[in-house]
């Protein structure tokens, strides 16, 4: 392990690291919108717009991301459409993460009994007030672990964005493998970055998980 | 728009034979990850402290480590820092069987704490012994709870695989692009028509599989 090689390369890598982290976040709140939407087309399975909600979330569901940025990057310009590669990112992942999104806030929004809005209706709430004060802050309450989950997955997802030529970190660590052969180094680097960007958001997780956890069981 | 280029000469059988690549290396790393998987999750429900923390610290891997950064960690690092030429498929295997134990150890985990301490008194009370209470109360419930989980794992191990392109194993997304370099002057919209078909080809892979998951945790699930 040569420490100057590590020295010399730290610019390039905190570049590639902000990057990976801007496309990475913009993507996730992408994903947490359209979830949002979709989820609430499902549950209310409002006509014609559901099936395709529920076309979509299949599709992206059971497709590799992989696949779906070359589709986005190489195949769509073919027909006309034209996007540069950090758009594509942020927009495969949103896309992507919307999917995970739709099915967590969705199964979510189910949990909630019946009875619930029922009562609400009986105390003199009106629609909007139920969905706002009763069904939603329940719904997020038992999405959180999920949508955690989901947020970890699509950060690591963003490594696959190298193939599209993003300069993102796993990117940098392949070209600078490539140049000069540090291997070791490039690849520390690279785990070291990685365990920057998701050690903490792990550790958030399960305090926030826990905390929603007592907020339902305490109420 | 491309699709005509699959027609042409055995352009289509080529990505499904890649398409098979991807769904071989998913196949033999789903079976290790099972059997193993199982064997490691009921490692974890053991009470030794040294245990616990290994596998704290393992099933933490699994969970921020991107698996392209395993892969590359494996097929590049392995190389260099020990001498070992592992070829492109086995540190696949290698990487998504790792992968796929932490997950799967963690289901098994999950599962066995889920049985109240209630169900092995009420079957000692019974007369069971130990043996049987595993094998008839026990087992059955644990199957019921992680069967849906572990086969929704198989579709998430096939999705993964995809990316073996990165390490040069020639599979469907590799092959792909081999199909539209070869016709670049006769189609040049065969991006389209070739990556619109891969992407059809994984959903057709694993959509059933979602659909039996779906399935059995709705049937199970009550």
């Amino acid at each position: 392990m040569d420490f100057g090689v590590i020295a010399n390369y730290m610019p390039l890598y905190s570049e590639a690291f902000l990057l990976t982290i801007k496309i990475g976040w913009i993507g996730i709140a992408i994903s947490i919108v359209i979830g949002i939407v979709v989820a609430f087309v499902l549950h209310f399975k409002i006509p014609f717009l559901n099936i395709i909600a529920k076309g979509y979330v299949e599709l992206f569901r059971n497709t590799p991301l992989l696949v779906q940025l070359f589709f986005i990057y190489f195949g769509l310009p073919k027909i006309g459409i034209v996007i540069s590669a950090e758009v594509c990112g942020a927009v495969g992942l949103g896309l992507l993460g919307g999917s995970y999104m739709a099915e967590t806030i969705r199964s979510g929004l189910d949990a909630i009994p019946v009875s619930q809005g029922e009562s609400a209706k009986a105390l003199g709430l009106k629609p909007v007030q139920i969905f706002t004060r009763i069904t939603l802050p329940q719904a997020f309450t038992i999405s959180v672990p999920g949508i955690v989950a989901n947020v970890i997955f699509l950060l690591k997802e963003t490594s696959v964005f190298s193939a599209i030529s993003l300069m993102d970190l796993m990117f940098t660590a392949k070209d600078l493998i490539g140049l000069y052969y540090n291997t070791t180094e490039c690849l520390v680097m690279l785990v070291a970055f990685y365990i920057v960007m998701l050690l903490p958001v792990s550790i958030a997780g399960s305090i926030i998980e826990k905390k929603y956890r007592y907020k339902m069981y305490g109420a | 728009m491309g699709f005509e280029v699959l027609f042409k000469g055995s352009n289509m059988l080529r990505l499904l034979e890649g398409l098979g690549v991807s769904l071989g290396i998913s196949l033999i790393s789903v079976v290790i990850s099972i059997v193993l998987g199982v064997f490691v999750g009921m490692l974890m429900t053991m009470k030794n402290k040294v245990i616990k923390a290994i596998t704290r610290v393992y099933l933490e891997i699994v969970r921020i480590m991107p698996q392209m950064v395993l892969l590359f960690i494996v097929y590049f690092g392995a190389t260099k820092a020990m001498g070992i030429n592992l070829s492109a498929e086995v540190s696949a295997i290698i990487v998504f069987s790792f992968w796929g134990v932490g997950e799967m150890s963690d289901l098994v985990r999950g599962a066995m704490q889920s049985i109240p301490v209630i169900q092995y008194e009420s079957s000692y009370a019974l007369g069971l012994n130990k043996f049987q209470t595993f094998i008839h109360v026990i087992i059955p419930q644990i199957i019921r709870r992680m069967l849906p989980l572990s086969i929704n794992l198989i579709t998430r191990m096939i999705k993964t695989t995809s990316l073996v392109m990165m390490i040069g194993i020639v599979e469907v997304l590799k092959v792909g692009q081999q199909i539209i370099e070869a016709n670049r002057k006769t189609s040049p919209d065969a991006a389209f028509g070739v990556f619109a078909t891969i992407f059809l080809l994984y959903f057709i892979a694993c959509w059933p599989i979602s659909c039996l998951s779906k399935y059995l945790e709705k049937k199970w699930g009550k």
